[in-house]
């Protein structure tokens, strides 16, 4: 992993590949709030870090000054490789968008829960005699790789080749951007192969339908439905195991939790919302294209947004005891799957593999601890939870 | 009941962004269409039993999509 320099001060040269960011973000977002709400660097070639919720919000609403074609705050600004609809602007957002919505409403989602019902108890059985494991690598990254891809229709059995790709694009390629295109051009070289083999012979699975389908009569460009089938995988997959590696991490670090939420399964639901508030795992970013001001920040063109939902979740003035997890907390409006157009399509999918995730977890496995002799590690970037998460229970 | 007030919700669909946090927390209240966006059921009129579930759902939109009202011509 890189090692950038040291930061010198959080406000005017924020960096969020430091250690003590990947670490424990949540004390530099909250003494920035104070301080200096929207924080500066003259790294990645210019950015930006508004750390309230109200400017988070602004940020995400404005579509004319902050273009999603950049949706990754790196050290350059590489070619743009659309993915739509995450980098689309209005009005190509709208249509690209629309035509992914049905395939992921609640009842649409509903159909895959027992397979991911089963995913989670093939992968428990594995390590429930041991007395331990890493809920990371052994559990939490090994449920939405799999969901999706039987979503998309390619191998599940290919999980390695794509965290492979995730890793290079979203934390290597933050510095080096050859990395990223080079993973970019695997993943399109994958999914051109894959478009081509549906078109010969038809099968029942995403990449199918966004072969066939027709928006305003026409069929969707090669380049169109490979973009978007490389967000479904990279998003798909990251997100979701990141969110249930944190909430695993939390409920073994609270035994008052963890015992609650084994006590009283009807909590659940709003447990999962409180997580993703507390430990919303994506941070996007946006692109200046316009200069405009925000609470008295004047953002430059060609400058980055770096749109930390999980520091917006965290912001006292709109969260009470915006620090602590409330597992029936009654008013939660969490921006953890993005405010306004942009809000996540996996939004339902992520929140029934999180909810099934624990739930099988903690009927399994109602007591578990960290292990203090393995030590929890984080990713970097883009998403944030964590990579390896050493737990130990009874075998 | 003559003076009674009825509670409405309505869902302003431009502001709507499909979280579909009131279909999971007030499904008598809410249903989503076949895109997963939200809309109030029937005419959006909330049963006396149902008061505190529209205001639930009212502080659970990220997009401040959800107004409850009183209903002025019951």
């Amino acid at each position: 992993m890189s090692r950038p320099p040291p930061v010198r001060d959080w406000a005017t040269d924020f960096d969020h590949r430091d250690p003590r960011w990947i670490e424990n973000p949540y004390p530099i977002w909250e003494e920035l709030r104070r301080s200096c709400p929207i924080a500066r660097t003259e790294r990645f070639a210019g950015a930006y870090f508004p750390s309230r919720y109200a400017d988070v919000k602004a940020i995400a609403y404005d579509t004319e000054h902050f273009s999603s074609r950049r949706i990754i705050v790196r050290e350059t600004r590489p070619p743009l490789i659309p993915a739509p609809p995450i980098t689309s602007d209005p009005p190509a957002h709208r249509p690209a968008k629309q035509v992914l919505l049905p395939a992921f409403t609640p009842e649409a989602i509903t159909r895959h829960e027992p397979r991911a019902r089963d995913i989670c108890r093939t992968l428990i059985a594995r390590f429930a005699g041991k007395g331990g494991c890493d809920a990371a690598t052994e559990y939490a990254q090994e449920i939405p790789v799999r969901v999706i891809a039987h979503m998309l229709g390619v191998p599940e059995q290919e999980g390695d080749l794509y965290r492979k790709w995730i890793h290079e694009i979203l934390e290597l390629g933050i510095t080096d951007i050859q990395a990223a295109l080079r993973a970019s051009d695997e993943m399109i070289a994958y999914f051109a192969g894959h478009i081509a083999e549906r078109r010969a012979r038809p099968r029942d699975d995403l990449i199918n339908y966004l072969v066939n389908v027709r928006v305003e009569g026409r069929a969707l460009s090669d380049e169109h439905i490979n973009g978007t089938l490389r967000l479904l995988l990279i998003a798909g997959i990251d997100t979701t195991w990141s969110a249930i590696g944190s909430c695993l991490w939390h409920l073994a670090g609270h035994p008052e939790d963890r015992r609650r939420l084994a006590a009283e399964p009807a909590l659940m639901p709003s447990a999962v919302e409180e997580f993703l508030r507390a430990y919303a795992p994506v941070t996007m970013a946006r692109e200046v294209v316009k200069e405009t001001q925000i609470n008295g920040c004047t953002f430059t063109p060609g400058h980055m947004v770096l749109l930390s939902f999980p520091a917006a979740n965290r912001d006292p003035a709109e969260f009470r005891e915006a620090d602590r997890v409330v597992l029936d907390r009654k008013e939660n409006r969490h921006a953890a799957f993005g405010l306004g157009i942009h809000r996540c399509v996996g939004s339902n999918l992520a929140r029934m593999e999180i909810r099934v995730a624990l739930e099988e977890w903690l009927k399994r496995i109602a007591e578990f601890r960290l292990d203090p002799k393995a030590p929890v590690t984080w990713s970097q970037g883009t998403v944030r939870g964590p990579r390896r998460l050493p737990l130990l229970f009874q075998g | 009941m003559a003076e009674e007030t009825r509670l409405k919700v309505r869902i302003d669909r431009e502001k709507c962004q499909g979280h579909a946090r009131c279909f999971a927390l007030a499904p008598e209240l809410f249903e989503l269409d076949e895109k997963g966006n939200g809309r109030e059921r029937g005419d959006g009129t909330v049963a006396p039993e149902l008061e505190d579930k529209a205001y639930l759902a009212r502080a659970n939109c990220p997009e401040f999509a959800i107004d409850v009202v009183e209903d002025e011509s019951k």
